[in-house]
């Protein structure tokens, strides 16, 4: 990990700060207050979205795709900050399993985010200075209340299909919960109905390195012109290892070592493993801010929709229309296989419209953003089926 | 239950798919309909096309599952013996059990999820009880292989074979109604109504019934 930003690093970072309130992707300010599940509200408020295709004139054909912890609303189109391909290139565009050339498809970038939606690094309207610390407590229900406030906006009563992974999952799953009329389909991908202890527990690590960085400054340190890279590299680095798999790590770097025959007797990354990790964190911290790290992980960590509806994850459902689909993969110990297979089983009791799909991958947790053609055709074969039912050709 | 799909091996052999057409006839038209075993789900396609059914499925194997998801069919991965426990009582108009039951680990166990959840039940399974297997053992003296049952005796996901008799004594002991038995010979044709039942028993290479509670 390199000790000093380097110049390349302060670009991005002025890039990554002027997204916060200038994104570059469309943005709708809302001055009616959004009420949060802690009691707070947020107001006035910001959503930042990507849209892509063309909305039909009954309105019907739109794929709502929510993002990950990490993610934003740039799905398909280049990064602004970063230059890179977007999350879901491979899965969104014209001729892809959600083809932009029949449906039309909206990504917001979650409030709590930093992407240009009201988030921790937004200004705080009653000071003048960014949130930061006093940004109120979010959930993934909150995150959820804020897009179907910008499909209000937008004049669209409803959606085709909520696609996600794994916090994107949440959400699909907390729209079929919360607005069961407003989905006639839902695909929830690599994820849970509440966010399991070990999840938390990693979650608690990251966010206590990002606090253990002396230039998080109490969460102030936009104030402070600081930045706590460091913690949040390192927050990064032990996540991004739950999001692969031991096979996935063995058949990419073994015990392989970094540019040199033997090892060094000392600590510096040896192994490719460590110097891939260094790059994951490094790369991480110039496009993502450390305050919504913690903020979005804590609504990850909130989420249990099952508590939401008197302990039984069934009632969350009960009279849904929704056709669901829900994916899986063998080697995500994030969100395993049985997690999903709750939620089915809970769709089952309220005899809902429900299909399953485990693919069988290495890839670990990742698994949803990468090449898997089974999960491709799951997808274009599921939603088309949908579109059919709904009378789009 | 096996890792091979029961229903894809004896749909595989079954070149006429009567007995799915049977299964078509006795299921009524816009029914809500479970598939138990569903395979690639031809049974579900068919009972969408004809009788325009509002269907899901099961199905044990991964393959079957994601070429029927694919398909946009509601299937989801599970298995019989196991998960069936998950749905309501009468969530279906009809529970189908093609060419499955005997490949459960606890057919009695399936059979009656089949009647708590589904108004009917519909169940086919290949009739051990036909001549050509009795005299295969009887003559041979190896476990019969037949179009049906094509597989050896250690290689067959069929591990509760039975004979029509055998079955219906499950469906007096469950207190299962019978409301139609209809047994198929080998070339895919019904056998008459009014023919017994130890001739059913002895000439039918396949079964459907439809049950009732």
């Amino acid at each position: 990990m390199s000790e000093t930003p380097t110049a390349q690093a302060f670009i991005d970072h002025s890039l990554r700060l002027a997204q916060i309130a200038n994104p570059e992707s469309a943005i709708v300010h809302f001055n009616d207050p959004l009420p949060l599940d802690c009691g707070a509200e947020l107001s006035p408020f910001s959503t930042a979205y990507k849209t892509y295709g063309t909305l039909n004139a009954e309105k019907s054909n739109l794929v709502l795709v929510c993002h990950a912890l990490t993610g934003d609303q740039h799905v398909a189109n280049l990064h602004p900050v970063t230059g890179k391909p977007g999350w879901w290139e491979t899965m969104v565009g014209p001729g892809k399993p959600i083809d932009t050339d029949r449906y039309f498809v909206l990504c917001p970038n979650v409030i709590g985010g930093c992407m240009g939606s009201t988030g921790p690094s937004s200004l705080n309207p009653a000071t003048g200075i960014p949130y930061g610390p006093d940004f109120p407590v979010i959930t993934v229900r909150d995150m959820v209340r804020a897009q179907a406030r910008l499909l209000d906006h937008l004049g669209i009563p409803d959606v085709l299909c909520v696609l996600g992974g794994s916090m994107g999952g949440m959400q699909v799953l907390e729209w079929a919960a919360t607005y069961k009329d407003r989905v006639f389909s839902a695909v929830p991908i690599a994820c849970a109905a509440r966010h399991s202890s070990q999840n938390i527990a990693f979650h608690e690590v990251g966010r206590q390195a990002v606090m253990a960085d002396p230039e998080w400054c109490q969460g102030r340190y936009l104030e402070e012109g600081k930045s706590p890279r460091k913690g949040l590299a390192v927050a990064r680095m032990a996540a991004h290892i739950t999001y692969l798999s031991d096979a996935a790590l063995h058949q990419k770097f073994g015990r392989n070592l970094q540019d040199r025959e033997k090892v060094a007797f000392g600590f510096d990354a040896d192994f490719q493993v460590e110097s891939y990790l260094r790059y994951q964190g490094v790369s991480f911290v110039d496009r993502f801010d450390a305050n919504s790290y913690l903020y979005i992980t804590r609504a990850m960590d909130y989420f249990d929709i099952a508590a939401d509806h008197g302990g039984v994850l069934a009632n969350a459902f009960a009279g849904t229309r929704t056709r669901f689909c829900l994916v899986s993969f063998t080697s995500d110990w994030l969100f395993p296989t049985e997690e999903s297979r709750e939620i089915v089983h809970a769709l089952n009791a309220v005899a809902a419209k429900v299909s399953f799909v485990e693919i069988k991958s290495d890839k670990g947790h990742d698994a949803f953003l990468l090449h898997e053609p089974e999960l491709f055709d799951t997808i274009r074969g599921f939603l088309s089926a949908a579109a059919r039912k709904r009378g789009i050709l | 239950m096996n890792l091979t799909t029961p229903s894809h091996a004896v749909r595989a052999a079954d070149t006429s798919r009567v007995d799915l057409l049977l299964i078509a006839e006795m299921v009524s038209a816009n029914a809500r309909v479970l598939d138990i075993g569903c395979g690639d789900g031809t049974l579900l396609r068919l009972l969408a096309e004809k009788r325009g059914v509002d269907g899901r499925g099961i199905e044990l194997s991964q393959a079957g599952v994601n070429s029927c998801v694919a398909q946009g069919l509601a299937v989801i991965q599970g298995d019989a013996d196991t998960d069936l426990v998950y749905y309501p009582d009468l969530a279906f108009d009809f529970a189908i059990l093609s060419q499955t039951i005997q490949a459960t680990y606890s057919p009695r166990h399936v059979l009656e999820q089949l009647l708590r959840i589904g108004k009917r039940a519909v169940v086919s399974f290949p009739n051990f009880g036909h001549w050509r297997v009795r005299t295969q053992l009887l003559f041979g003296g190896k476990m019969p292989k037949t179009d049906n049952l094509p597989d050896r005796w250690y290689d067959t996901p069929n591990i509760h074979l039975c004979t029509i008799k055998d079955f219906l004594d499950l469906c007096s002991d469950v207190g299962a109604k019978v409301e139609r038995t209809v047994a198929l010979n080998a070339s895919g044709s019904k056998l008459g109504l009014s023919m017994p039942l130890f001739a059913q028993n002895l000439f039918g290479e396949q079964a459907v019934f439809l049950l009732s509670r």
